[in-house]
C-alpha cells in the first residue's frame, strides 16, 4: 500500500512537472508580452517614469532571461533576481494588468471554484446514481427513454447557452437573480446565515447547467455497467436464493459497478472544470474563468498561466483522490499496484 | 446416358447471377452470413440501428447542402438591410382572409419606440407579398466560378423575406445560419482528420513498438486527458497572432481543437493493436512469410478501421461543440468568416435573450448535428464489431 501511495505521488509530481512546462510555453507562445507592449506604448506618449518602472518590472521578474531559465524562475527552480521565489515558493507572480501580487488578483476565486467544483462533483453522483439504477432495473421503460432522451440534450446543448436562458427565465419567473455570487446587497457584508444562504440559491443554477452534461454521461456509463452486471449468474443466484431484490441489487451487482464509477472521476473533472470556467464567463460568476478570459486576451503572462497551472492541478489532484478512493475500496487495485 | 446417370439428380444450376450478400441473412447460420465481407456485416447491422440510420441521413442531407449554399440560401452572406435591424422572424402562411394564396409572408411596418429606443415592427396584414421560388436574387460567385443570381427562394418582389428575422446590421439571419453551417460542419472533418492521424501515429507507435515507446505515449496521453479542455483551447486560440487572415485562424483553430483530442484515438488505436497482434491470424501471416507493411496495411488496419471510424465520430460533436464555445467567447473564428459559434457572439448578453429571442436560434442547427453525430456515432459503434 505504502509503495502504492509513493508510486502515485511520483507520477502526479511529474504529471504536474510537465503541466508546468506546457503551460509556460503556451503563454509564451503569442509573440510579444504585456510589458512589451506597455514599454512601447509609454515610449511613444513620452511617459518615461513609467516605462522606467515597467523595465524595472521586467528586471524585477527575470523577463530579460532565455526562456528555459524564465520556466525555471517562475516555477522556483532557478535563482531569480530575488532568489528562488516561485510556484513551488508560493510566489505566483505579479500581474501586470491589475498591477499586483496574483495572489490578491485571484484571491476568493480560487476558493469558489474548488467549491463549485467540489458541489458539481457531489451533484452529478447523487443525481446520477439513482437514475442509473432506475434505467438499469426498467431497461426500455418510459422513465429510461426520458433519462436517456435528456440525458442526449444534456450532451448537445452548449452549457453557456443553457445558462443564458436560464439565467434570463429564472429572473423572469421568480424574480430572484442567479448572476454573479450573491445577492447585490451582501457585497462587502460580513457572512451570515442569510448570504450564505443567497450563495447557495445562487450556485444552484450554475450546478445545474454545468452539471447537465456530466451527469449524462455518467449515467450512461453507470447504466450500461448496471446492466452487463445485471446479466451475470451470480446475480441470477442471488435472486434464486430469494433474497429480496433490493438487497440483491445494492449488495452485489450495484457494488460492482461501483468501481468504474469512482474511476471516471478522472473522466468527469476535466469537463466539469471547462465547464465551469464558461458557464462562470456567462453567469458572471466571480471564479477564475472571466479573470483567465481577460489576462489571456491582455497577455498578463504570471496571471493567465498561474490560473492554467490551477485548474490543471485541480483535476490532477482530483484524479489522485479518486485513485486513492478506488485503491481503498478494491483490494485487487491496491494490491496489484496497478 | 447411362444407367447410372439417369439415378443421381440432375445437375441444376440457375441462370440466373448468384449474388450472395443480395439477401440479408436470416441469421449467423446462414450462407450470406459467412460469405459476406466484415464491410457488409458492418453495414448489415448498422442498418438495423433506426435511430442511426435517421442521424446519418440528416447528416447527409447538411453536408449535401454545403457545397450550395449560395443557391439555397434567400440572401447573401452579409446583405445588409438598413431599414430592417433586428427585425422579428416573418412567418411563411399559405392563406390569406381564408384564400389560398401559396407560401407568402406579411410585409413589416416599424415604428421608432421614444420610450425604449427601439424600432417596433408591426406585421401589415393588409397585402400578402407572395415568396418567388427558382428566381433570379443577389449576386454571387458559384464555386468561384462564375457569377449567378439563381435562388431556390427569393423574397418577395419589392419585400423582404426574414425567416428567421435580422441581426444588429439588418442581416437576415437564415441566410447566414446556412452560411455558417458551411464553416462549422466543416471544422468537425478538419479538426477529426488532424486528430485521426495523429492518433493513428502515436498510437500505432506505442501499439507496434512497444517498450519505452509505449511508455513515453501512455504518459503523453495521461496527461493530455487529464488538462480541462476549455482552458486550454481559450490558451492556444488567444496565441493565434491577431493580424492572421480569417482562413488562417480558421485552419488554426481547427488544429488547436485536433492537437488535444487525439490522445482518445490514440488509446484505442493502441489496444486494438495490442489485442490484434497476439491474433491467429497475424501468426499466420508472419509464418507464411509477409513483411511488416502487409501485415499492418491488410491484415491490422482493416481490423481496427471500423471502431476507429466509430471513435472518431463520436468526438466530432466535442469539436463542433468547442468551436461553438471558443467563438461565442470571442476567442474563436472572427467575421466576417461566419460559423454558428460566431453568429452566437451576438447572442453574449441577457438583452439578447430578452429583446432579440431569435438570435439564439444558430443554436438549434448545433444541437441537431451534434446530436446526429452521436447518435450515429453509437450506432457505429456498435456495429463496428460484426461479429459479436
Amino acid at each position: 500500500m505504502i509503495l502504492f501511495l509513493i508510486r502515485r505521488f511520483a507520477t502526479m509530481a511529474v504529471t504536474l512537472a510537465i503541466i508546468s512546462a506546457l503551460v509556460f510555453f503556451i503563454i509564451k507562445l503569442p509573440p510579444g508580452d504585456f510589458l512589451t507592449n506597455q514599454i512601447a506604448e509609454l515610449r511613444a506618449q513620452g511617459e518615461a517614469a513609467s516605462a522606467a518602472k515597467a523595465e524595472f518590472l521586467i528586471k524585477q521578474y527575470g523577463l530579460d532571461l532565455p526562456v528555459w531559465q524564465q520556466y525555471l524562475v517562475w516555477i522556483g527552480l532557478w535563482p531569480g533576481p530575488n532568489g528562488f521565489s516561485g510556484l513551488l515558493q508560493g510566489d505566483w507572480g505579479w500581474s501586470f494588468e491589475f498591477d499586483r501580487p496574483v495572489t490578491e488578483v485571484v484571491g476568493d476565486a480560487l476558493w469558489l471554484t474548488l467549491l463549485i467544483n467540489l458541489v458539481l462533483v457531489i451533484f452529478v453522483h447523487v443525481v446520477s446514481i439513482p437514475i442509473a439504477i432506475y434505467s438499469a432495473t426498467r431497461q426500455y421503460s418510459l422513465g429510461d427513454y426520458v433519462a436517456t432522451f435528456i440525458g442526449y440534450i444534456g450532451l448537445a446543448t452548449p452549457s453557456f447557452l443553457l445558462a443564458l436562458i436560464l439565467l434570463y427565465y429564472t429572473n423572469r419567473w421568480f424574480g430572484v437573480s442567479i448572476g454573479g455570487l450573491y445577492d447585490a446587497r451582501f457585497s462587502g457584508q460580513p457572512w451570515t446565515w442569510e448570504k450564505f444562504g443567497s450563495l447557495l440559491s445562487h450556485l444552484v443554477v450554475p450546478t445545474l447547467v454545468i452539471g447537465l452534461g456530466g451527469t449524462a454521461a455518467m449515467i450512461r456509463r453507470m447504466r450500461a455497467n448496471l446492466l452487463d452486471e445485471l446479466g451475470k449468474q451470480y446475480y441470477v443466484t442471488a435472486k434464486a436464493k430469494g433474497l429480496p431484490p433490493t438487497r440483491a441489487l445494492l449488495k452485489y451487482p450495484f457494488r460492482m459497478s461501483l468501481n468504474p464509477f469512482i474511476a471516471d472521476i478522472g473522466n468527469l473533472l476535466p469537463h466539469l472544470v471547462s465547464g465551469s470556467v464558461l458557464v462562470s464567463l456567462v453567469l458572471s460568476l466571480p471564479t477564475v474563468g472571466p479573470i483567465l478570459l481577460a489576462a489571456l486576451k491582455s497577455q498578463d503572462q504570471f496571471l493567465a498561466g498561474f490560473i492554467l497551472m490551477f485548474v490543471a492541478a485541480l483535476t490532477v489532484v482530483g484524479m489522485l483522490i479518486s485513485d486513492l478512493l478506488l485503491a481503498w475500496l478494491d483490494p485487487r487495485i491496491r494490491l496489484g499496484g496497478r | 446416358m447411362t444407367g447410372e446417370a439417369m439415378l443421381r439428380p440432375r445437375h441444376y444450376v440457375d441462370t440466373r447471377p448468384f449474388d450472395p450478400g443480395a439477401s440479408e441473412p436470416g441469421g449467423t447460420e446462414s450462407e450470406a452470413f459467412y460469405r459476406a465481407s466484415s464491410w457488409r456485416l458492418t453495414w448489415w447491422k448498422f442498418r438495423r440501428h433506426r435511430v442511426a440510420v435517421a442521424a446519418a441521413f440528416v447528416l447527409l442531407a447538411f453536408y449535401l447542402m454545403v457545397p450550395f449554399v449560395e443557391v439555397i440560401a434567400p440572401y447573401a452572406q452579409s446583405k445588409r438591410h438598413g431599414d430592417f435591424l433586428y427585425a422579428p422572424p416573418q412567418g411563411v402562411h399559405l392563406f390569406h382572409e381564408g384564400r389560398f394564396v401559396g407560401p407568402f409572408v406579411y410585409p413589416y411596418r416599424f415604428t421608432f419606440n421614444l420610450e425604449t429606443f427601439r424600432r417596433d415592427y408591426v406585421v401589415d396584414a393588409g397585402q400578402p407579398q407572395r415568396i418567388r421560388f427558382f428566381c433570379k436574387g443577389d449576386e454571387y460567385e458559384f464555386w468561384g466560378l462564375r457569377t449567378m443570381r439563381f435562388h431556390i427562394v427569393c423574397p418577395p418582389r419589392d419585400g423582404t423575406m426574414f425567416l428567421l428575422g435580422t441581426d444588429r446590421l439588418g442581416r437576415d439571419l437564415f441566410s447566414r445560419i446556412l452560411y455558417g453551417a458551411r464553416i462549422s460542419l466543416t471544422i468537425g472533418l478538419v479538426g477529426i482528420a488532424v486528430s485521426f492521424a495523429l492518433g493513428l501515429f502515436f498510437g500505432g507507435l506505442a501499439g507496434y513498438l512497444g517498450g519505452w515507446v509505449d511508455h513515453v505515449v501512455q504518459r503523453m496521453i495521461e496527461i493530455l486527458r487529464s488538462l480541462p479542455e476549455l482552458p486550454l483551447w481559450m490558451a492556444l486560440s488567444a496565441a493565434l497572432p491577431p493580424n492572421w487572415s480569417p482562413i488562417l485562424v480558421f485552419f488554426g483553430i481547427t488544429i488547436i481543437l485536433g492537437m488535444l483530442d487525439w490522445p482518445g484515438l490514440a488509446r484505442a488505436v493502441r489496444s486494438k493493436l495490442l489485442a490484434l497482434r497476439e491474433e491467429d491470424f497475424v501468426r499466420a501471416a508472419e509464418l507464411m512469410g509477409a513483411s511488416r507493411t502487409r501485415i499492418i496495411a491488410r491484415h491490422l488496419i482493416p481490423n481496427f478501421m471500423s471502431h476507429l471510424i466509430a471513435s472518431a465520430t463520436l468526438s466530432i460533436p466535442s469539436m463542433i461543440l468547442g468551436e461553438t464555445a471558443l467563438s461565442f467567447l470571442g476567442l474563436g473564428l472572427r467575421p466576417p468568416v461566419t460559423s454558428w459559434g460566431v453568429l452566437l457572439n451576438e447572442a453574449q448578453n441577457l438583452a439578447a435573450v430578452q429583446l432579440h429571442p431569435w438570435l439564439l436560434l444558430p443554436i438549434a442547427p448545433v444541437i441537431v448535428v451534434v446530436l446526429a453525430f452521436s447518435f450515429m456515432g453509437d450506432g457505429l459503434r456498435d456495429a463496428a464489431d460484426p461479429y459479436h
